[in-house]
C-alpha cells in the first residue's frame, strides 16, 4: 500500500510517488487522478504495482497512472510505461493477456426518434449475429494459412475477404495492421485456439452497446466524425480471444528464464521482460503483433455482423440504416513510437495496458479527416453509464506518452459485485431505465454491474482537466449485449 | 475429514480478476486444490453419464512452474475437449509432476479464465502445510 502522504500534490488532477519512494525505482510514478478517485485506489494494490512497474530497465520519463486504474497483475490496469529502444525491455505483462483488447466505434445517421420502436429487435439480432459467451466460436473456420493471413495482416485481411470498407480499415488504429509481425513464432496451441474464434465477443467485460449521442461538447470534431446529437452509435468491445492469452501466457512463461539469462532483477515475475533487440525480445514483438492484428480483424468482423443485424431490422424502416466507422483503438498494446523526451526525440516501446493512444492533432499516424481535432479516444462506461468520446491533444503528447484513460474503471471485486447486485434485479432496473439487456449469464451481468465500476465522468474530467484529452461526445446506452 | 481440513482453497478479493488463496500438506495437494479452486471459479458442471481418464507427466524447473503449467494445462484441455477432472491421483518428485485424472465432459461453465499469472506467485510453508496464492485473468 503507498500512502498518499508519501505523494507529491502537482494539482488538482496530478500526483506523483518520486523516485526515491523505493530503492528499486528508476522513475517517478506520476497518477491523473482527483482525491477522491486516489482514495478508492489506495485501498487496492494499484499503486504498488504501478511502483513495481517503476523498476523496469530502460524506462524514460516517468511511469503513468490514468484515473480509471485498478489492481491488475504485473502492471496495474491504466498503467502506461515507455522503455528505450532498441535496448530497453518489452514485458508481455505491460501489455496484458488480451493483447489488443480495444474498442471500435460506428456512427450511423438514425435518429432514436426514428428507431426507438425497434432498438428492442435490433439488440436481439446483435445478439444473434454476434456470437458471444464462455467459450464461444465464430461462423468462420480458418485454415493454418488464413490464419497467418489474419495475424500478418489484420483489417486488410478483412477488406480483401468483404468484411470491411476501404473507410473502415483508414479509421482503425495503424490502419488495422502492424508491421513486423511475424507468425513463425506463434505456438501451436496458440493457433489452434485463434482458428475458430475470429468474430467472437467473448465472455466477461466485453460488450456491443448501442447508444444515443447525449450531449456534443466539441461540435466541429463530432461533425468531422459524423456524431449527432440524437443518433444511434454502435460501440464493439473486445480482443484478441484466446489466440491473444496465448501468445501471452507462453511468453510470461518463456521470459521467466529470460529475465535471468539478462540477470533482471524484479520484485514481481509477472513483470518479466527481456531487451527489445534480444531474440527473445523480437520474438515476443513479432508474435505480438500477430495477436494485435488478429484483434483489428476480429472487430472488423463483429462489425461486419454487426452491419448484417442493422440492415436486417432497420433497412425499409429508417432512411438510412448503414453505419460508418468513427475509429478503432487498442487499449492493451505495446506500440515502437518516437516522442520528445527533454526536448529530443527518442524511440521507444510504449506499453499501455488498460490505457488508450490518444495522439494529439496533427500526428502523422491519424486519418487525414482527424489531423485539425486529434485522434478519436473512445472510453466505454459501465453499461448503464454514459460512455464518452475524446480526443488526443497537443498536452497529452508532450506529458504522457500521446496516451490517456481507456474507461471507468473497476472499483468492487467481481465476488462482491455478485454478492451486493442480483443479475436478474439489475436485468429489470435497466431495463425501466431504457436499456435493453442480452446477458450470456445473471452472475455474470451482476459482475458488471455498474455499481461495479468507478464514475466514467469523473474519471474523464480528471484527463480533460489535465490536459491529455478533450472532450467531444457524450454517449447514453439503449441496448447492451454481453457476452 | 482430516485431510479435507489440511488442503483446501478459498476465494480472494481482487479488485478486477480473482485470486484464490491455496493450502494442503504437501505440493501433490496444493495441485489439486489449486485445480478444484480454478474449476469452481469457471463454475463448471460436469455432465453425469460421462467419464474421462487422462495421465499427466510434467517436467520444469521449479515449483511454481509446474503449478502455472499444470493449470494452464487443465484450462486448455477444458477449452478445446470440454473436459474436467474432479478426482487427481498425484505424485510429485522434486521437479516432475505425475498425475492421473478423472473426470467428464462438461455439461455448463459459467465464466471464461484468460490465463494463469505469476503474479506475485511464491509458495511457501505456513501453518497449513504448503501455501500459495495465484491470480487468475478474467
Amino acid at each position: 500500500m503507498v500512502p498518499i502522504q508519501a505523494m507529491k500534490k502537482i494539482n488538482q488532477y496530478e500526483w506523483e510517488i518520486p523516485v526515491t519512494y523505493r530503492d528499486d525505482m528508476r522513475v517517478p510514478v506520476h497518477i491523473f487522478a482527483t482525491r477522491r478517485l486516489l482514495e478508492d485506489v489506495a485501498r487496492d494494490k494499484s499503486l504498488e504495482q504501478a511502483v513495481n512497474s517503476a523498476t523496469l530497465p530502460g524506462l524514460v520519463g516517468k511511469v503513468l497512472v490514468m484515473p480509471d486504474m485498478h489492481q491488475g497483475y504485473g502492471f496495474p490496469i491504466g498503467g502506461v510505461a515507455a522503455t528505450r529502444y532498441p535496448d530497453g525491455v518489452i514485458s508481455p505483462g505491460g501489455i496484458g493477456y488480451d493483447i489488443n483488447c480495444g474498442v471500435r466505434l460506428l456512427a450511423s445517421d438514425i435518429s432514436y426518434d426514428e428507431a426507438e420502436s425497434q432498438i428492442d429487435e435490433l439488440v436481439s439480432a446483435l445478439d444473434h449475429h454476434c456470437p458471444s459467451g464462455v467459450g464461444t466460436k465464430g461462423s468462420l473456420r480458418l485454415t493454418e494459412k488464413e490464419l497467418g493471413s489474419v495475424c500478418t495482416k489484420g483489417s486488410q485481411w478483412a477488406l480483401k475477404s468483404g468484411y470491411a470498407t476501404q473507410a473502415d480499415v483508414r479509421r482503425t488504429e495503424e490502419n488495422g495492421r502492424l508491421d513486423g509481425a511475424d507468425f513463425s513464432k506463434v505456438s501451436p496451441r496458440a493457433r489452434k485456439r485463434g482458428r475458430p474464434q475470429l468474430g467472437t465477443l467473448g465472455a466477461g467485460n466485453h460488450f456491443i452497446e448501442v447508444d444515443i449521442v447525449d450531449q456534443v461538447f466539441y461540435p466541429e470534431a463530432a461533425q468531422v466524425m459524423g456524431l449527432r446529437e440524437g443518433y444511434l452509435v454502435l460501440q464493439i468491445h473486445c480482443g484478441s480471444r484466446g489466440f491473444g492469452h496465448q501468445v501471452c501466457s507462453d511468453y510470461v512463461r518463456e521470459f521467466q528464464g529470460a529475465v535471468q539469462r539478462y540477470g533482471i532483477k524484479l520484485p514481481d515475475r509477472e513483470l518479466v521482460c527481456a531487451p527489445l533487440n534480444s531474440p527473445e525480445g523480437e520474438n515476443y514483438l513479432g508474435a505480438m503483433r500477430c495477436a494485435a492484428n488478429y484483434a483489428f480483424a476480429n472487430r472488423q468482423v463483429l462489425a461486419h455482423h454487426a452491419r448484417t443485424a442493422f440492415e436486417q431490422v432497420l433497412a425499409g424502416r429508417v432512411k438510412n440504416w448503414h453505419l460508418h466507422q468513427v475509429y478503432d483503438i487498442a487499449h492493451n498494446m505495446g506500440k515502437i513510437e518516437t516522442h520528445e523526451i527533454d526536448g529530443r526525440s527518442v524511440n521507444v516501446c510504449v506499453h499501455r495496458k488498460g490505457a488508450t493512444r490518444a495522439f494529439g492533432p496533427g500526428s502523422p499516424e491519424i486519418p487525414d479527416e482527424y489531423q485539425r481535432i486529434g485522434q478519436p479516444v473512445l472510453v466505454p462506461g459501465s453499461m448503464g453509464t454514459a460512455s464518452w468520446v475524446l480526443v488526443g491533444t497537443e498536452q497529452s503528447m508532450l506529458r504522457s506518452f500521446g496516451s490517456t484513460c481507456h474507461g471507468a474503471g473497476r472499483v468492487m471485486s467481481r465476488s462482491k459485485a455478485k454478492k451486493t447486485v442480483r443479475g436478474d434485479k439489475l436485468l429489470v432496473e435497466l431495463e425501466k431505465k431504457g436499456i435493453r439487456i442480452r446477458a450470456g449469464s445473471m452472475p455474470g451481468l451482476a459482475e458488471e454491474a455498474p455499481q461495479a465500476y468507478k464514475d466514467v465522468d469523473e474519471v474523464v474530467e480528471t484527463v480533460t482537466g489535465a490536459g491529455i484529452a478533450r472532450k467531444v461526445a457524450r454517449l447514453r446506452p439503449v441496448g447492451v449485449v454481453k457476452g | 475429514m482430516e485431510e479435507q481440513a489440511r488442503s483446501g482453497y478459498r476465494e480472494i478479493e481482487h479488485t478486477a480478476d480473482w485470486e484464490l488463496e491455496v493450502w494442503g500438506p504437501d505440493m501433490a495437494a496444493l495441485v489439486e486444490q489449486a485445480a478444484l479452486g480454478m474449476y469452481s471459479l469457471c463454475g463448471v458442471r460436469l455432465k453425469k453419464d460421462s467419464r474421462v481418464t487422462r495421465q499427466f507427466f510434467l517436467f520444469t524447473i521449479e515449483p511454481e512452474f509446474m503449478l502455472v503449467w499444470f493449470l494452464e494445462e487443465l484450462l486448455w484441455i477444458l477449452e478445446d475437449d470440454k473436459v474436467a477432472f474432479e478426482r487427481f491421483n498425484m505424485s510429485v518428485d522434486g521437479n516432475v509432476i505425475q498425475a492421473d485424472l478423472v473426470g467428464a465432459e462438461v455439461e455448463s461453465l459459467t465464466k471464461e479464465i484468460k490465463a494463469v499469472t505469476y503474479h506475485n506467485l511464491e509458495i511457501k510453508r505456513g501453518v497449513r502445510g504448503l501455501e500459495v496464492r495465484i491470480v487468475f485473468d478474467v
